[in-house]
């Protein structure tokens, strides 16, 4: 096996007294894609922070030399009178990056937002929106992994689908990691190659077919949780 | 008088520009108070002799760096803390400084500028406006979200401190003109007027400079003309701008 993208090692995070994430270890290959559940307060945001060094940790985290990383948080407060458009937001991207303006339009049409709505003030977009130019921001510099915090809060049905197809196809025919959070555990059940559980207790990581059993739910939600496993 | 124009032109350039991100930042506040910090500094400087502006830049660099160093601190309230600490430097300020020296300092007073001093005050501003254009892109993004900045291999830290080092300076090149009390407001103000009025950055940016530069010229000739310190005509004539852009855009 390849050396990994993502080779995480006993990672803990703790807020004083609270420890948050608790010596946690697994790695992630390219082309593959790791979905993180679990309940509110398990440290999925947490452990995403990590990742791209805006928290300090105990451990190591340890990315491909190579790597490029695409983030999409999970949500922002912005201004709704900002003159700062989805265009000028875009194209800063790709200014400090040196990415050829070519990746703004790519990546426009990549989560379906119209010339129109990329012309209007950011602050003036409907959650949707925000979140889809949120995912075209991650796209420029065409990045070989993306971290999605809850990508589809706010989207409408017609964008889920999108969204969720956008990230499977860019994992399978560019060969992107993709690491998700989500509480969609049927889209994690579908499209996830591992599953990494965060809550009450151990973490616990492995196809969606061994961690999202009932029992397990139960064990790590403190309650049943049922789901629905889509035939695609 | 045409070195005068051409000095405070360049700082009204950069306070226009520097203005946008500190309006776009919500730090108005913060902006206006780290102005309050250049008067220690100018009365410590008057008290040893040596040139108030020295005492200025040092303090105003001091300042920039309690603002940035309490930004990192979340669990703080930044802006009761502000409120605090700036309110005590100028107390501390006006009992160092005092008579003339302290009226000039809180509202500017127009001493003469030789030709060294200008050619400072010109290069400082240059640099600052040079700054802000070239890490627009960096600063927009780091608005919008520090861990987005990160992502796109921005350290936001960084950048913030360089940014109010940036604002200190423009702070210090404005004094002369308008002093420790006005200076916030020609930072401000042509940049509020800007975002209520602006699609988008650029035209932002580019109207900030508009207005900082028009009502700073037209504020000196104006106080020349009335045989006043320009700072007030400037401000009020700002602040007129702003009112106006009010009722356009209502």
């Amino acid at each position: 096996m390849s050396d990994p993208l993502l080779d995480v090692r006993h990672l803990t995070v703790r807020f004083g007294e609270t420890t948050v994430l608790r010596d946690l270890s697994f790695s992630v290959q390219a082309g593959t894609s790791l979905a993180i559940v679990g309940p509110n307060g398990a440290g999925k945001t947490v452990l995403f922070r990590c990742l791209i060094g805006a928290l300090p940790y105990e451990g190591t985290i340890a990315w491909a030399p190579d790597v490029r990383i695409g983030y999409v948080p999970q949500k922002l407060d912005l201004e709704r009178d900002m003159p700062l458009t989805g265009l000028d937001f875009l194209r800063a991207h790709a200014a400090i990056g040196g990415a050829p303006a070519a990746d703004v339009t790519r990546a426009l049409s990549l989560v379906g937002l119209g010339d129109r709505v990329s012309r209007r003030s950011i602050g003036a977009l409907s959650g949707g929106e925000f979140q889809r130019l949120l995912v075209a921001f991650a796209l420029i510099g065409r990045p070989n992994v993306l971290l999605l915090d809850e990508p589809t809060t706010g989207v409408d049905e017609a964008g889920h689908e999108r969204l969720n197809d956008l990230a499977h196809r860019l994992q399978e025919e560019q060969g992107l990691a993709v690491l998700l959070i989500s509480h969609e555990l049927s889209v994690v059940y579908h499209y996830a190659t591992h599953v990494l559980c965060l809550g009450r207790g151990e973490a616990h990581l492995g196809p969606p077919e061994t961690i999202l059993t009932p029992e397990r739910l139960r064990e790590v939600y403190g309650a049943s949780v049922a789901f629905h496993v889509h035939d695609h | 008088m045409i070195t005068d124009l051409l000095v405070s032109g360049a700082m009204a350039v950069a306070a226009g520009l520097v203005g946008c991100f500190a309006v776009l930042r919500r730090m108005t506040l913060a902006a206006d108070a780290l102005s309050h910090v250049a008067l220690p500094g100018i009365g410590v400087a008057l008290a040893l002799h040596v040139h108030p502006l020295f005492g200025a830049v040092a303090m105003l660099a001091f300042g920039a760096l309690t603002v940035w160093a309490l930004e990192n601190q979340s669990r703080l309230s930044t802006e009761t803390i502000i409120g605090v600490v700036f309110s005590i430097a100028l107390a501390v300020g006006s009992l160092t400084a005092s008579g003339e020296e302290l009226v000039d300092a809180l509202f500017g007073g127009a001493a003469p500028l030789d030709r060294i001093g200008a050619l400072v005050a010109m290069a400082a501003a240059v640099a600052v406006s040079v700054f802000i254009v070239r890490q627009r892109h960096r600063l927009v993004v780091a608005l919008v979200s520090p861990d987005l900045a990160r992502t796109a291999r921005v350290d936001p830290r960084r950048l913030n401190l360089l940014y109010l080092q940036a604002f200190a300076l423009t702070v210090a090149l404005g004094l002369r003109y308008l002093g420790v009390l006005l200076m916030g407001s020609l930072i401000i103000i042509p940049a509020a007027t800007a975002k209520r009025l602006s699609r988008n950055l650029t035209e932002m940016l580019v109207l900030a400079v508009v207005i900082a530069v028009a009502v700073t010229e037209s504020g000196t000739l104006v106080a020349a003309w009335l045989g006043r310190e320009p700072g007030p005509v400037i401000v009020i004539l700002g602040g007129a701008v702003f009112l106006a852009s009010l009722a356009r855009s209502q």
